[in-house]
């Protein structure tokens, strides 16, 4: 028999008896920073591409969700920290190897562009809307000049923001079930599907639902192709990611994973979905629905099945 | 200067003494800890053989809680000697979940707080507290690029490894085995 | 001066680490970040102690931080006990001084005996109240009836309290309940006993045997350096240990012996030794008496006789002394310190006396030193009355080997049933928790409610406190001077032990409460002086230093007059027996009637179903002592039950689950105690650390954590020779589900 054991010391609260630094509020981030980053891509990409009138609730209508999804996000990630009046020392220093500092980064610019995307689309929203003062008004004239410009902003940090969300997970060598490159498209995937589904939920017309219903199932296929390549990355590779692949193969996270996130969260709403392309009457919304919450629970599965996940030694 | 540590697992009888005298020394809170011991017992009664560590903060020449921590609380001293500012850091855990050692803990000030070597004995020319009340003297401690230094001195004589060398982040604590 | 406010700064974040919790005000607080921090050497106040959290009184100093408070313990570089380094119990010393659980103010019974009532009282009441007590005593049954247990630095002033009083009954568990047989055995083979410090020479021996001692796990302090060193030189351990101890990790061998035949290998060693012609011959022909009757006693204890009661393979036996003889004289065969087991222990440590004899270690380098101590001249004192009685008249005949007094006795001859010679009618208890200290504790129990008075002095609330009718704060070592150390080594040394601070509370020295005591009791011309200081600065200028000189150093150590820390190598030595020699037969245990060379007699098994408890020590504490102390806690904060994994299987129990453990008289633990499966124990005992399982309410941290191995030492097999409580005679049963609590008889 084979024992270790810790004699002394290691009662640190948050580290022992196994990681629990990070607790809902790096999921909850995660996941809204995703699903802005989704909403906020497919605005650009229709805008770019000129389809923004067969996508009005893609382009006009779901970025207006955005700057609120991203300073929840961002509020979530400050009551993570612990020593909280040092906040702005994310912003006086700009370090490229820390994914946190990214992210910080890539928040500082993408949610002043949903902002703007979001105050050029008002008028449209609110059709009596007048911004008074004439800066303003100036101000709006500029950016509507350079609103191609700024959809491929928009485009390239959403894309930033989307992978970031599981990048900040992958950098973590130290935690087994996290250290996947894997993560990071996984998560971009998972915050479009959920992006989709939020546009899907919000679209009046017809047509961009049956647009957004045939995207989100392409990215559920993505995405359980991107978890299947996972698992077999994982159990193909050392015995501490095959340990990290157990907690979700038998492990305490198997149940929870399975069910919440790949059934409930992409097999049935897949399955919704093609119902709904076959022309049976199914509730675009009920699908919809189910993605957010697979998506919600893909992040908060990880993170905490990501802290269980150790070295052995 | 790369400062080193070795740990004697011959000699060292898990008396966590270093855990105390580092808690006194460095006031760490009673409840937290910077350095911690193990204990491995392999075999079957009688046939048995035990390993006994003290444990801290690697002070990894590659180390990861350097690389993730977004502000630079996390950083390099002289020495190679892993430190944080305490108001530099704002306490989002990254550097935490990136130790494979679980070395670093959050300060119930808020910071992150782990093992200094005792930078601020070592410039005095004393050894950290650890190395210091150790009874067993089975804590060496010194530089790495210094041929004489009793950690070069002690590695050189004996065997050593470092723990989950595999993880890559390059430790400089060693243990004589 | 910048190197100066930088550590201004980090002291105080430290101390604001201690007292407040995170948030924004805290965060706003400048840190001084460490690594930029300069200096902390010289601008602390330091002051010189030596520590009383066990025996070994290493000496050190307590420095304190800019603010004034205690910040830390750190040992005497000049020390010989320590070498600069404390144990952990030692460097956590400052925890029982910052207790918030210590005893605060004097207290008086006001409820039943052991039900805790108690109220608050002035020192004057108090000490009147006891006074009273202690006359009527006198008075009823003569001064004899009043008795005294002490540990530690307290018995200097409560044990002339006593002799002035007339009572000479002044008794220290750590006799009979520890180190008592150990003594003896070598009093009377060599005239001389071990000491503490042990004279162990293990820095330089090439060849350490342990039997049962678990050095590294108890944290003798010089011992543990020293057997570190010798890990360090190449010498060989021997371990001797049913349990593979953090020793027996450590050992070239290990000898898996089956608990309570000890003496059985030791007579085969001794067998092998003298048969092979290992002994050393001129040794043993200049020094040792009775050399021809042992070799004849042991004619026939072969290893393979020792195998069949061992279990220990002949061959490892046969190995094991052959590396003993090679390693003569520079091999110790260690004595051991708590060593009352079986009740045959004066015998078996006779046996390694006699085992060291014939390999020539005493006296000789890497075996047992020649110790030196300073004798401080004593203050010219009154005599102090002869008692009419003493302890030996309690039970006149028993324990005719005794050389110190047997607690035990003391506590039996409190009980009229026992028909003592004459009725022990109060105690005064001090430094050490009787309850959890000596076996049996019905009995104790028993003792304590036919006491007219039983007072604790102690630091802490304990067992003993409750049970009390007076309780007495005594301030902590930190708090307080007390005796110059002046214990025995390899060279003369004093040691100074000064208050670091004020006393906590109304917490007084032991010296003040004897001598106040003393006043209500028209006794104070044996205590002449009203600071304890004055007698130390008196004693230190009589040896050519001072007080002020030692608060300075801390340490005073002299030279040695003669180079004779080994013997020289014709050098004739007078042994302070009665025959002048190294007595390996004893005529004088002869002549009591006792046998004049060890035997092996087998002792009782476990029955089936049942395990030998064994009990031990963990490092990072001594027992009440420690306790509760908020930073050794945090190391250990409870004990755990090792159980090997076979026996584990059959009661299918798992890691951290918490059972009960029952013994052979139906004792039930009090609390559940965690299981910890490991190959570390044998199949036939399972073993606990000695020390938890506190039911003393007022000690918030450690009550009920884990379970108290004395509570289920209800047989105490008792050594004839000297009293010696024997407890390794108890064994246990697993209770997975506790019945609902049963009545308390």
């Amino acid at each position: 028999m084979r024992e270790e054991i810790i004699v002394s010391g290691r009662m640190n609260p948050m580290v022992d008896p196994h990681l629990q630094i990070w607790h809902w509020q790096i999921p909850l981030y995660l996941f809204l920073g995703g699903l802005a980053a989704g909403i906020l891509f497919f605005a650009a990409l229709f805008y770019i591409n000129g389809k923004e009138k067969d996508n009005p609730a893609a382009v006009k209508l779901a970025p207006f969700l955005t700057p609120i999804l991203l300073i929840f996000g961002l509020i979530a990630l400050f009551f993570d920290l612990r020593h909280k009046a040092f906040f702005w020392q994310l912003y006086t220093n700009i370090k490229l190897q820390s994914p946190m500092s990214w992210g910080a980064w890539t928040l500082m610019v993408i949610t002043p562009v949903s902002f703007i995307w979001c105050a050029l689309h008002i008028k449209e929203l609110l059709p009596k809307w007048d911004w008074k003062y004439d800066w303003l008004k100036a101000l709006e004239t500029f950016f509507n000049r350079y609103k191609k410009a700024l959809a491929w902003v928009m485009l390239i940090y959403s894309v930033i923001l989307g992978i970031y969300t599981g990048i900040l997970l992958s950098a973590f060598n130290a935690r087994p079930l996290w250290n996947t490159s894997i993560l990071g498209p996984l998560f971009l995937a998972s915050g479009m599907s959920a992006g989709a589904a939020a546009i899907l939920i919000l679209s009046r017309s017809k047509e961009e639902k049956r647009r957004f219903a045939i995207i989100d199932l392409i990215i559920i296929g993505i995405e359980l192709f991107l978890i299947v390549h996972m698992f077999m990355g994982f159990l193909a590779s050392t015995q501490v990611q095959i340990e990290a692949a157990r907690l979700f193969l038998g492990g305490p996270y198997t149940m929870s994973f399975w069910i919440f996130v790949v059934i409930i969260g992409m097999i049935v709403p897949a399955v919704l979905e093609i119902l709904e392309l076959r022309k049976f009457h199914v509730p675009a919304v009920v699908a919809a629905i189910l993605v957010l919450f697979g998506s919600v629970m893909l992040r908060f599965i990880i993170v905490y099945a990501g802290q269980a996940s150790r070295w052995l030694y | 200067m790369r400062y080193a540590m070795a740990v004697d697992t011959k000699k060292c009888v898990g008396c966590s003494d270093c855990v105390v005298a580092c808690q006194t020394e460095n006031k760490v809170p009673v409840g937290y800890c910077r350095d911690w011991i193990v204990e491995v017992t392999d075999g079957t009664y009688p046939q048995l053989e035990m390993e006994i560590r003290s444990e801290r903060c690697n002070h990894c020449e590659n180390a990861p809680c350097v690389r993730c921590c977004p502000t630079g609380a996390s950083h390099f001293a002289e020495g190679g000697i892993v430190l944080v500012t305490p108001n530099q850091c704002i306490g989002c855990g990254a550097c935490i979940a990136s130790c494979p050692y679980d070395a670093r803990f959050p300060h119930p000030d808020g910071h992150v707080d782990k093992c200094t070597f005792c930078i601020h004995r070592i410039k005095n020319g004393l050894k950290p507290a650890c190395a210091a009340v150790c009874p067993t003297k089975c804590i060496y401690f010194g530089d790495l690029d210094d041929p004489n230094s009793e950690v070069s001195v002690i590695l050189k004589k004996r065997k050593s490894k470092t723990l989950i060398p595999e993880a890559g982040t390059v430790p400089h604590l060693y243990f004589l085995i | 001066m910048t190197n100066r406010r930088d550590f201004i700064r980090i002291t105080a974040y430290g101390a604001g680490a201690f007292a407040m919790s995170g948030g924004f005000l805290q965060a706003v607080k400048a840190f001084s970040s460490p690594e930029k921090s300069g200096a902390l050497k010289v601008d602390l106040t330091r002051t010189p102690t030596y520590c009383e959290i066990c025996f070994w009184k290493c000496a050190g100093w307590v420095y304190k931080s800019e603010d004034g408070k205690i910040w830390k313990i750190i040992g005497n570089d000049e020390d010989q006990h320590c070498n600069g380094r404390f144990c952990p119990r030692g460097t956590g010393g400052i925890g029982m001084y910052a207790d918030e659980d210590r005893l605060k103010t004097p207290l008086i019974r006001t409820g039943e005996r052991g039900k805790q009532v108690f109220r608050e009282a002035g020192w004057d009441e108090a000490l009147e109240y006891i006074a009273s007590r202690m006359k009527t005593i006198k008075a009823n049954h003569g001064a004899e009836s009043l008795a005294l247990f002490t540990h530690g630095s307290g018995s200097s002033y409560f044990t002339p309290l006593l002799k002035a009083f007339g009572s000479e009954n002044i008794a220290e568990p750590s006799y009979a309940q520890c180190r008592g047989p150990r003594d003896d055995a070598f009093l009377w083979t060599f005239g001389e006993e071990v000491y503490s410090p042990e004279i162990t020479d293990i820095r330089d021996t090439k060849c350490l045997v342990l039997i049962g001692s678990h050095i590294g796990e108890n944290m003798h302090n010089g011992q543990v350096q020293e057997m570190s060193d010798a890990i360090d030189k190449g010498a060989t351990i021997i371990t001797v240990d049913p349990r593979f101890s953090t020793a027996a990790g450590k050992s070239k061998y290990w000898l898996p012996i089956k608990p309570s035949t000890d003496i059985a290998l030791l007579l085969s060693w001794i067998h092998e030794i003298i048969y092979n012609e290992y002994y050393d011959k001129k040794y043993v022909e200049r020094y040792c008496l009775g050399f021809e009757q042992l070799r004849e006693h042991v004619k026939t204890f072969t290893p393979e006789w020792a195998y069949g009661i061992t279990t220990l393979a002949p061959d490892l036996i046969r190995k094991t002394a052959r590396e003993m003889a090679d390693a003569s004289p520079a091999v110790i065969v260690h004595p051991g310190r708590h060593v009352t087991w079986y009740g045959d222990d004066t015998q078996r440590t006779r046996a390694i006396a006699i085992l060291n004899a014939l390999l020539g270690s005493w006296g000789r380098r890497g075996g047992f030193y020649r110790p030196v101590r300073i004798t401080l001249p004593s203050h010219p004192m009154p005599e102090f009355p002869v008692p009419g009685k003493t302890w030996t008249d309690l039970f006149p005949g028993q324990y005719g080997a005794a050389t110190g007094v047997v607690s035990n006795a003391m506590i039996d001859a409190s009980i009229p049933g026992n028909n003592p010679g004459y009725p022990i009618k109060g105690w005064i208890v001090n430094g050490t928790n009787l309850i959890n200290t000596i076996p049996n504790q019905a009995n104790t129990l028993n003792a304590i409610q036919n006491l007219d008075l039983l007072v604790a002095i102690d630091t802490m609330p304990a067992e003993i406190t409750g049970w009390a009718d007076v309780v007495l704060p005594e301030c902590t070592y930190l708090e307080r001077y007390d005796t110059l150390r002046t214990g025995p080594h390899r060279k003369p040394a004093i040691a100074l032990r000064m208050p670091a601070t004020e006393p906590l509370y109304d917490s007084k020295p032991g010296y003040w409460i004897a001598r106040e005591l003393s006043k209500k009791l028209g006794l104070e011309n044996y205590f002449p002086y009203e600071k304890q200081e004055e007698i130390l600065d008196w004693q230190l200028k009589q040896i050519g230093s001072s007080l002020d000189e030692m608060k300075k150093t801390g340490v005073k150590t002299f030279e040695r007059e003669a180079d004779d820390l080994y013997y020289a190598p014709d050098e004739e030595v007078a042994f302070a027996t009665d025959s002048g020699k190294i007595e390996l037969y004893s005529a004088a245990f002869e002549g009591l009637g006792f046998d004049p060379l060890p035997k092996y007699t087998p002792h009782e098994e476990p029955p089936d179903g049942f395990y030998r408890l064994i009990y031990g020590r963990a490092p990072m504490h001594t027992f009440g002592r420690t306790a509760n102390n908020a930073y050794l806690t945090d190391l250990m904060d409870e004990n755990t039950v090792w159980i090997n994994p076979k026996i584990a299987k059959i009661w299918d129990l798992a890691n951290d689950q918490y059972i009960w453990l029952q013994n052979q008289d139906g004792v039930t633990s009090e609390f559940p105690i965690k299981v910890r499966i490991t190959e570390r124990i044998r199949w036939d005992s399972v073993y606990m650390v000695h020390g938890f399982g506190h039911a003393q309410k007022q000690m918030k941290r450690c009550y009920g954590r884990g379970a108290s191995d004395t509570q289920l030492i209800t047989r105490a097999l008792v050594d004839p020779l000297m009293g010696g409580t024997g407890m390794r005679g108890n064994f246990v049963t697993i209770v997975t589900e506790k019945a609902e609590k049963e009545v308390a008889s």
